[in-house]
């Protein structure tokens, strides 16, 4: 049988990386899921993909938190912690590195997150319903002619 | 009219590749040619019962003189680091197959998700190929 490539092996850490980003994943679970011994791993991953492991998941959790900027409106901090970041101070310093914009600002330059979701039509239908008013029967103020 | 009959995968072994598509992922041998007068070039194609019209190529990774000696580690290299191809395969439960193909030893990188189109899992041929399943959300 042909052999595979060793970076079958360190593919096996990235795809761990990218599934696994949001749990407190280490360098030596990472070496694992390649099967090498975590001083060579981290040398080969950064010959076979560019970069080291650390990085690796560190763009990946920044990935993953501008993803969240964009698409939900969770507090910043939150999305912080959810994509396995866990502190606030250098989640800033690292986004606004990686992005030219503090999380806040890039969440800003996007239109709000409720443009994206994909909310099904019978809610939309059902609770998007206005209340009917005849104007004769109550004072309201609601849609309607004027 | 045009339309699609075949596409190519890259695989470091075709039995390897064999034996994967059609064990562990159910798909069903459409061709299985060996040329001897073409150096013993096996053409290779697997597709899903009931769609016999189109196929996936297994292609072995050819030497000189096909691809000369340093791009075929190149090739080579860039399928084991799943920089080489993704097939996307469709299904109506996604949850039902990802549990079939897992209790068969499939290594998947991602676990059933919703998505806006749907819910999709993917993962891994022993190349390093990578292989979306998706289930589309109806419209």
């Amino acid at each position: 049988m042909a052999p595979h490539p060793p970076a079958r092996h360190l593919l096996r850490a990235k795809d761990l990386a990218d599934a696994r980003y949001a749990e407190p994943l280490t360098v030596a679970e990472l070496a694992a899921a390649a099967g090498l011994s975590r001083a060579h791993f981290s040398r080969q991953f950064r010959r076979a993909f560019g970069e080291s492991p650390h990085v690796y998941l560190l763009t990946r959790r920044l990935e993953r938190a501008a993803t969240l900027l964009r698409t939900t409106d969770r507090a910043i901090a939150t999305i912080c912690f959810d994509v396995g970041l866990n502190s606030l101070g250098s989640f800033t310093t690292s986004f606004t590195r990686m992005f030219g914009l503090t999380p806040a600002a890039y969440r800003a330059a996007f239109p709000p997150a409720a443009a994206h979701a994909i909310v099904p039509g019978c809610v939309l239908r059902a609770y998007g319903r206005p209340q009917h008013r005849t104007f004769r029967e109550d004072g309201a103020q609601g849609p309607g002619i004027a | 009219m045009i339309r699609i009959a075949t596409a190519q995968l890259w695989v470091h072994d075709q039995e390897e590749a064999l034996a994967f598509y059609t064990k562990s992922v159910g798909l069903e041998v459409r061709s299985d040619v060996t040329l001897p007068e073409m150096g013993n070039f096996r053409w290779l194609t697997v597709s899903p019962a009931g769609q016999e019209d189109v196929a996936i190529v297994l292609m072995a990774i050819p030497g000189p003189p096909v691809l000369d000696a340093e791009t075929e580690a190149q090739v080579r290299e860039l399928t084991a680091k799943g920089a080489a191809g993704t097939v996307f395969l469709t299904t109506d439960d996604c949850d039902a197959a990802y549990a079939e193909l897992s209790a068969r030893g499939v290594e998947f990188n991602e676990e059933p998700t919703d998505r806006p189109y749907g819910r999709d899992c993917g993962f891994r041929d022993p190349s390093g190929n990578n292989i979306r399943l998706t289930q589309l959300r109806e419209m």
